[in-house]
């Protein structure tokens, strides 16, 4: 199911832990697996499970918790708003609501060209800079006012 | 030990104690719903918040360590502001129809909303809605009702021991659920319909069928397994509508098998006998009871007149009351035959010989949590004692050491640290090698008689076994149903019991029903060298007395029992339950009742007696067997028959205030054992399975419908399917020197090499007969 060389990469990872708590690497070994396969289809979840040891229920709810594991397929470029209660007293819906206008989709939706997604986020410790947003998991966006969207959207686009 | 003050009162604690452990203590009631006392703590429902001296904000009490000195307010202003704020929460998505809410009336969150919410709802926006699961035939779902206390999930990880469902998703989305389309299929299932605090899991067949305050509560004891766990059974205009759970901490503790809880539709269905029937000729005929006793007296009678009373038997079933074994055997004996049995499905009975009494667990069940060693020999034992195995896992978790010796490596759902896997014929050869390995070990002798068997070589796993048990501090040795319906049952006993004598361990059979001790005691069973259940049913005698018993599916013989009886003359029949099987082999039908519908006795695998009483009127003209065999007994002028009630019955045969009851004994001290005979060709394993036990429960439409109802299959392990040839999938036609089925084979890797696993109790199986067998498997 999984490749040769994600199934090292977990190994990586399962071996910080004791021996009989394998599942304690389920976070790692679900990004692991998102990497190679790009989302967490349902069957990935069940593989990555079983190779822990573990219920899929259990791996399922780690999946289904954090929402930088995409339950669906993405966009080349998965933006995730946080629109928690700070970001949204300090802006946070408006860039939402304006990156849903620019891009034509809702939350959880992805560009018919298959270049953009919108996420809800959670917050991300980083109140102090609302409104943020979260290009593809890694990189953190700062201060998102309109402007700062338009230009985002414009270099990602190139 | 820890002082604090709940509402004023004093008290001292063990350390280690919760203010919720502190407050059931001295009987303060605390709201809660996700603190469940056999559940691990999650904290997440915040309804058990209390007032605590010196913090700041309410703290939840099912969470919170009681330390020395502390002062706790359940039920002051901030403690029950507190708890309102929560009650509020709760009810923001909780829909406000109990009345059309099949948990209306029993239901914890209505209870409290009571107490502690507003009587109009501040919440005007949108609720949300949560699409329903299909967990399968048991437990029906209604999501949206769900307030997230997981104890379902908690019960399913920790007291079932397979994580079935989970709470996916987060926040306001959380949703309750299996993964993807999986139903929930714990034998234990059932008890997460009691768990659930709200109406979101609730009872299939239950469903809609009656609410909670038109059911009378009745306590009686389960007839399904050795356990005896204690029931309550509800009933409505003398119909049985559902059964839970009677906690009883020492039995089955707050818990029931789905097997328990679910059977009881068996009871209501539409097979039941409920007028006596005599056949005439081809057809059958209802009748009165006076014509169908006098024709059953008359004519027995006069074949025992003809044929002398050693042509004479009768086959009882093993979840029989103490009382109607009696008298049954009574009967026998008043006509002047020993040709009595209750063990049906047991093959070897070389033990009788030098048995010195009822074989029993050997310890009482709540003594398993001090256990640190545990053998289990010949047992599907998850399936065949779901809360014994219940049990053995929750002591697993606290450092008891689990072994098994069988054909099959079922998963038990709990660490089996030493395995074995024998094929059938060389179960003695395996725990002969063990008895070697802790005799080595321990360079203690071993009995005369046994040293025959023992090995030469001897194999690793045997080597580790052994060395589990001599490293316990507490253990025991249990042989399961597989081990006492082995061919060489005696045998295998005989071995362990040495085996436990050498390591000092507890020894004891777990039984395969739920008279298995009660039978001995009742003397249901041959005394002066009469016919035991095997040899009864493999040559027809003349005539025979049945109760409640379905030869084909209650016996080891299988199909060869049906024919045997049917070679009978006559056959009286005192039979719950209708059947094209029953039509055909008996000759007069006697409606008698089922558990429910008579009082009686049950001697659990433990040696503890239970009696019960009706709890409800018996259907039609159905009558308690023990008034049926009791007027029997006068319509034959026989001395001893004249009782008044059910006590003075079970007055003859055992003293019920005596835990363990007398008479008990496992060893088979001076038994001639006999070797393993090599067998060329693949053994058939047998299991009895979960719902097809006995007749009520192959007639529970639910449970038939459970993953475990399934119909019976031919299970391979993948070496063996490639040396015969065969794929999973493939038809195949199993056959033994008896007869032969259609089975669909199945790669199934838990079963040893060489064998086959195909379950017996089935119509499709009975043409196999005998449990152990070789069998050959042609694809069709
Ligand atoms: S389904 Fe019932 S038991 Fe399970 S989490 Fe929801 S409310 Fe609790
Ligand atoms: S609320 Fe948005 S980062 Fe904290
Ligand atoms: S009972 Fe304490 S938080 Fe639920």
């Amino acid at each position: 199911m999984l490749s040769q060389e994600s199934l090292k990469l977990i190994d990586v990872e399962v071996a910080k832990y004791p021996s009989d708590q394998k599942q304690s690497a389920v976070m790692a070994a679900l990004r692991i697996a998102q990497q190679e396969k790009g989302w967490l289809a349902r069957e990935t979840i069940d593989a990555v499970a079983s190779y822990l040891d573990m219920p899929a229920i259990a791996a399922f709810e780690v999946a289904s918790f954090y929402n930088m594991y995409d339950l669906e397929p993405v966009g080349e470029h998965k933006i995730t708003v946080c629109t928690n209660l700070p970001c949204a007293l300090s802006g946070g819906v408006h860039a939402a609501d304006y990156l849903k206008q620019k891009l034509g989709i809702e939350f959880n939706e992805t560009t018919p060209d298959g270049k953009f997604t919108l996420k809800e986020g959670e917050c991300m410790g980083a109140c102090g800079d609302a409104p943020v947003l979260l290009h593809n998991n890694h990189k953190m966006c700062s201060w998102m006012t309109t402007e700062k969207i338009d230009q985002l959207l414009a270099d990602l686009a190139k | 030990m820890l002082e604090i003050e709940i509402d004023g009162k004093q008290l001292q604690v063990a350390d280690g104690s919760t203010v919720m452990d502190a407050a059931n203590q001295v009987g303060a009631y605390i709201p809660h719903f996700c603190y469940h006392k056999k559940l691990s703590i999650a904290a997440n429902c915040r309804m058990c918040l209390v007032q605590v001296e010196k913090a700041p904000k309410p703290l939840p009490a099912c969470a919170t360590p009681v330390t020395n000195g502390m002062k706790v307010w359940t039920k002051s202003e901030a403690a029950v502001k507190a708890q309102k704020g929560v009650m509020e929460f709760l009810l923001i998505n909780h829909p406000l129809d109990c009345p059309i809410c099949d948990q209306g009336g029993e239901c914890q969150l209505q209870d409290l909303a009571v107490g502690y919410g507003e009587s109009k709802s501040r919440y005007q926006e949108e609720k949300r809605v949560v699409f329903n699961k299909n967990l399968g035939p048991l437990v029906a779902t209604d999501m949206t009702r769900c307030i997230h206390c997981t104890r379902c999930v908690r019960f399913t990880q920790e007291i079932a021991g397979l994580m079935e469902l989970g709470q996916a998703f987060r926040g306001e989305h959380s949703e309750i659920m299996p993964f993807v389309e999986k139903t929930v299929d714990s034998e234990l299932s059932g008890n997460i319909i009691d768990l659930c605090p709200v109406g979101a899991l609730t009872s299939k067949p239950f469903r809609f069928a009656a609410r909670t305050w038109e059911l009378a509560r009745r306590k009686s004891v389960s007839p399904h397994d050795s356990l005896g766990s204690n029931l309550i059974v509800q009933v409505k205009h003398d119909v049985v509508k559902r059964v839970l759970p009677l906690e009883n901490e020492a039995i089955n503790e707050c818990w029931l098998s789905d097997r328990d809880r679910f059977s009881y539709e068996g009871l209501n269905c539409a097979s039941r006998l409920t007028k006596p029937m005599i056949r005439q000729g081809d057809s059958w005929q209802e009748t009165d009871w006076q014509t169908a006793l006098e024709f059953a007296a008359t004519r027995l009678k006069a074949v025992v007149a003809a044929a002398g009373a050693e042509e004479f038997g009768a086959l009882l079933a093993s979840n029989a009351t103490v009382e109607e074994l009696y008298l049954a055997q009574k009967l026998v004996r008043g006509l002047g035959s020993d040709n009595v049995d209750f063990r049906l499905r047991q093959t070897d009975f070389s033990a009788d010989a030098v048995s010195q009494g009822a074989p029993w667990l050997g310890m009482p069940v709540a003594e398993i949590a001090d256990l640190n060693r545990l053998l289990v020999i010949g047992s599907f034992f998850r399936k065949d004692h779901p809360l014994l195995a219940q049990r053995v896992r929750q002591a697993a978790k606290r450092g008891l050491k689990v072994a098994s010796i069988h054909p099959t490596a079922d998963d038990w759902l709990l660490p089996v640290s030493a395995r074995m896997q024998p094929k059938p014929s060389e179960m003695v050869a395996a725990l002969a090698a063990v008895l070697k390995a802790v005799a080595d070990a321990e360079s203690k002798s071993v009995d005369a008689a046994l040293t025959v068997l023992l090995p030469a070589d001897m194999p690793a796993e045997a080597k580790a076994i052994a060395d589990m048990l001599l490293s316990g501090r507490q253990s025991a040795i249990w042989l399961g149903n597989f081990a006492m319906q082995h061919a060489q049952a005696a045998t295998l006993r005989r071995l362990a019991q040495e085996i436990a004598s050498i390591t000092g361990s507890s020894f004891g059979v777990i039984g395969d029903a739920a008279n298995s001790v009660g039978g001995y005691l009742a003397g249901a069973v041959p005394a002066t060298g009469g016919k035991n259940a095997a040899a009864m049913l493999s040559e027809s005698l003349k005539s025979y007395v049945l109760l409640n018993v379905e030869p084909s599916l209650d016996s080891a013989a299988g199909e060869r029992a049906r024919a045997a009886v049917a070679g009978a003359d006559f056959v009286v029949n005192l039979t719950a339950f209708n059947s094209p099987e029953l039509r055909a082999i008996s000759h007069v039908m006697l409606p008698v009742s089922p558990f429910t519908e008579t009082s009686g006795t049950f001697v659990s695998c433990e040696g503890r007696a239970q009696s019960f009483v009706a709890v409800a009127k018996p259907q039609g003209d159905t009558r308690p067997a023990w008034k049926v065999l009791r007027v029997m007994g006068n319509l034959l002028s026989l001395d001893g028959f004249d009782y008044n009630d059910s006590e003075a019955v079970r007055a003859d045969v055992l003293d019920i205030t005596a835990f363990p009851v007398a008479n008990l004994s496992n060893t088979l001290d001076g038994l001639t054992v006999s070797g393993s005979a090599a067998s060329a060709g693949i053994e058939r394993v047998a299991d009895v399975p979960i719902y097809a036990t006995d007749s009520i429960v192959r007639r529970a439409p639910a449970l038939q419908r459970a993953r475990d109802g399934a119909a019976p299959a031919a299970y391979l392990s993948a070496a063996t399917m490639t040396s015969l040839g065969l794929n999973a999938g493939d038809a195949v036609e199993a056959k033994t020197e008896q007869g032969s089925a259609r089975l669909v084979a199945k790669a199934d890797d838990t079963v040893a090499d060489g064998c086959v696993r195909i379950a017996s109790a089935h119509e499709t199986t009975a043409a196999l007969g005998g449990l152990s067998a070789v069998v050959t498997l042609e694809r069709v």
